[in-house]
C-alpha cells in the first residue's frame, strides 16, 4: 500500500492513510491543508474548532498519537500513519465522560468554543496523572491549559471542573486497590 | 489564515533529504515540529515552493550519552529531551527550563533541533546551549560540520546554518560533579515569550564559584553570554555582575516593555540565579 502513501517525491497533493477516531480511513489532502481543515472538511469532525489557525488559542487541540497536539500546526499530509482521536472520538469511547459532566455541573463552559480544547488538553494530563499514580495540582491544572483560550469563563471553573475529575478519578482508583 | 500553496515530501533517509534541499536550494524549507514555521506559513509570513518533512528519518530522534557527552538528536520533541532519563540525570538545566517552552501540545510537537535552528532570540534552548557549552551539529550534502553554540547563533533568526544544511543533533558536554546550575524566565503570562530569561552554569569553588556561564535570552536580537557579569560573580561580585549587564546586553525597546525595563528583569534573575547557584546544588525555578 506503499502506493497510497504521502510521498517521498515532492507534490503538491498527497495520499495519506491514518487511524482516526479508532477507524482507518483514507483521504487525499493538499499540501497546504492543515490538519484541522482535513479533520473538518472531509471527515466533518467539526468538534475540532478553529480559533486562530497559528497556534495560540488551543481550539482546535487533538490527540495525535496519544499526545495533545494543535491541529492547525500540523499538516493533513502529516497525519500518514498516526493514530488521531478529536473530542468527538474521546465523547464516544466515554473515556472523558466524567469530564464532561464536571465541566456542565461546575459551568465550565459558556459558548463552547474553547470546550473541545480544553476537554482534550485535560483528557491528556489526566491520563499522565493516572500514569503517575497522582491528582494535579490547581498550578499544575491552569499550566496544562495555559494554551487555551476562554474568553467567558475566567477559567476557574474550569480549573473546578478538571480539578474534581482528577480527584474522583483518583478516590475511584484507590477503592479499586483497596 | 490558510497557508499559500507548496508541494510537500517526507523523505524516508537523511541523504534523500539533503539531496532534495540541494536540488531546490531556497525555494526548499526543512519541516521539523512546525510549531513556528507552519503557523509563519498559516500567517503568510512564509511561502516557500517546497516542505521537506524530517519527521520521517530514522535515527534523528532520541538522547544517547557516551564518553562524558549526551547527545540530543534534532527531532527529539522537547517534551521528550525535558523528560528523558539521561536529560534529568545528566543535564538538569535542560529539564528545567523545558516547562518553560510555550504549551504542552506545542511541547509534543515541537523539536530541539527546529528551535536551534530558528535561532529566535526569546527561547529557551539556543541559551541553554551557551550555558551548557553545546556543540551543534550539521549535515549537508557530503559534509558534516560541529559548531560551537557561541559560533552558531549570529543574530536576529540567523546562525551558522549554510544553505542546504540542517541540524542533526546538539550535544552537550556532561558538567562535572562540582557543577551548579539555574533556570530563570519571567514573561507576562505562562508559555509567553520570555520578558528575560537566563540559563546559568558554574562549578563550585570553595564558598564561591568558578567556570560562570550566564546565557540570558528575549533581551537582544541573539541569546547572549555575559562574560563581564560571569567574571564579577567569579571574584563573588552579585551588585558588580548585576551592574555589568548594562553594557553586556542590549535589549529592543518595544512599546510593551522598555529596554530599561527588561534590562532590570535581567537583572532582578541574575540575583535569583546567583543565590541559587552559590546556595545549593542546582537550581530550581517555580513553573
Amino acid at each position: 500500500m506503499s502506493e497510497n502513501r504521502a510521498s517521498e517525491n515532492p507534490d503538491r497533493e498527497h495520499a495519506v492513510a491514518f487511524t482516526l477516531n479508532g477507524e482507518a480511513v483514507r483521504a487525499r489532502v493538499p499540501a497546504r491543508m492543515h490538519l484541522g481543515d482535513l479533520l473538518r472538511g472531509a471527515f466533518g469532525l467539526t468538534g475540532v474548532h478553529l480559533g486562530c489557525e497559528h497556534g495560540v488559542c488551543g481550539a482546535c487541540t487533538i490527540l495525535v498519537d496519544g499526545r495533545a497536539v494543535r491541529a492547525c500546526l500540523m499538516l493533513g499530509v502529516q497525519a500518514d500513519g498516526t493514530r488521531v482521536e478529536t473530542v468527538e472520538g474521546l465523547t464516544e469511547s466515554g473515556r472523558i465522560r466524567d469530564l464532561q459532566d464536571a465541566f456542565h455541573t461546575r459551568n465550565a463552559l459558556q459558548c463552547g468554543y474553547c470546550t473541545p480544547g480544553m476537554l482534550v488538553t485535560a483528557a491528556e494530563l489526566l491520563a499522565e496523572g493516572e500514569e503517575a499514580g497522582d491528582v494535579p495540582s490547581r498550578d499544575v491544572i491552569r499550566a496544562a491549559i495555559s494554551g487555551n483560550y476562554c474568553r467567558c469563563t475566567g477559567y476557574h471553573a474550569i480549573v473546578d471542573a478538571v480539578a474534581v475529575t482528577a480527584q474522583a478519578r483518583h478516590a475511584a482508583r484507590r477503592e479499586v486497590a483497596e | 489564515m490558510k497557508a499559500p500553496d507548496f508541494a510537500y515530501a517526507r523523505p524516508a533517509s537523511l541523504d534523500a533529504a539533503l539531496a532534495l534541499l540541494a536540488a531546490h536550494g531556497e525555494d526548499a524549507v526543512p519541516l521539523a515540529g512546525g510549531q513556528s514555521l507552519v503557523t509563519a506559513l498559516n500567517m503568510r509570513l512564509s511561502a516557500p515552493a517546497l516542505l521537506v518533512d524530517l519527521n520521517a528519518i530514522p535515527g534523528l530522534a532520541g538522547v544517547t550519552e557516551a564518553e562524558g557527552i549526551v547527545r540530543i538528536g534534532a527531532l527529539t520533541r522537547h517534551r521528550d529531551v525535558g523528560t528523558a532519563e539521561t536529560v534529568r540525570a545528566r543535564l538538569p538545566l535542560l529539564a528545567a527550563a523545558m516547562p518553560h517552552i510555550a504549551h504542552p501540545a506545542i511541547r509534543n510537537r515541537g523539536t530541539i533541533g527546529g528551535s536551534v535552528a530558528l535561532a529566535d532570540p526569546a527561547t529557551e534552548w539556543p541559551a541553554c546551549c551557551l550555558a551548557g557549552g553545546a556543540t551543534i551539529v550539521l549535515r549537508g550534502p557530503g559534509t558534516e560540520r560541529r559548531v560551537a553554540a557561541e559560533d552558531f547563533f549570529l543574530g536576529l533568526y540567523t546562525t551558522a546554518l549554510e544553505p542546504g544544511e540542517i541540524v542533526t543533533t546538539v550535544e552537550f558536554p556532561v558538567p562535572e560533579s562540582d557543577s551548579v546550575w539555574a533556570f530563570e524566565e519571567l514573561s507576562r503570562r505562562h508559555g509567553d515569550y520570555a520578558l528575560a530569561g537566563l540559563a546559568a552554569t558554574a562549578r563550585r569553588n570553595g564558598a564561591g564559584l568558578r567556570d560562570v556561564r550566564l546565557a540570558f535570552f528575549g533581551v537582544a536580537d541573539r541569546p547572549v553570554l555575559a562574560r563581564g557579569a560571569a567574571s564579577a560573580l567569579e571574584a563573588g561580585d552579585v551588585a558588580g555582575a548585576q551592574a555589568a549587564l548594562a553594557d553586556e546586553l542590549d535589549p529592543p525597546d518595544d512599546p510593551a516593555t522598555r529596554a530599561a525595563t527588561r534590562l532590570q528583569l535581567a537583572r532582578v534573575i541574575l540575583g535569583r540565579a546567583a543565590s541559587r547557584m552559590l546556595g545549593r546544588q542546582g537550581g530550581s525555578q517555580d513553573v
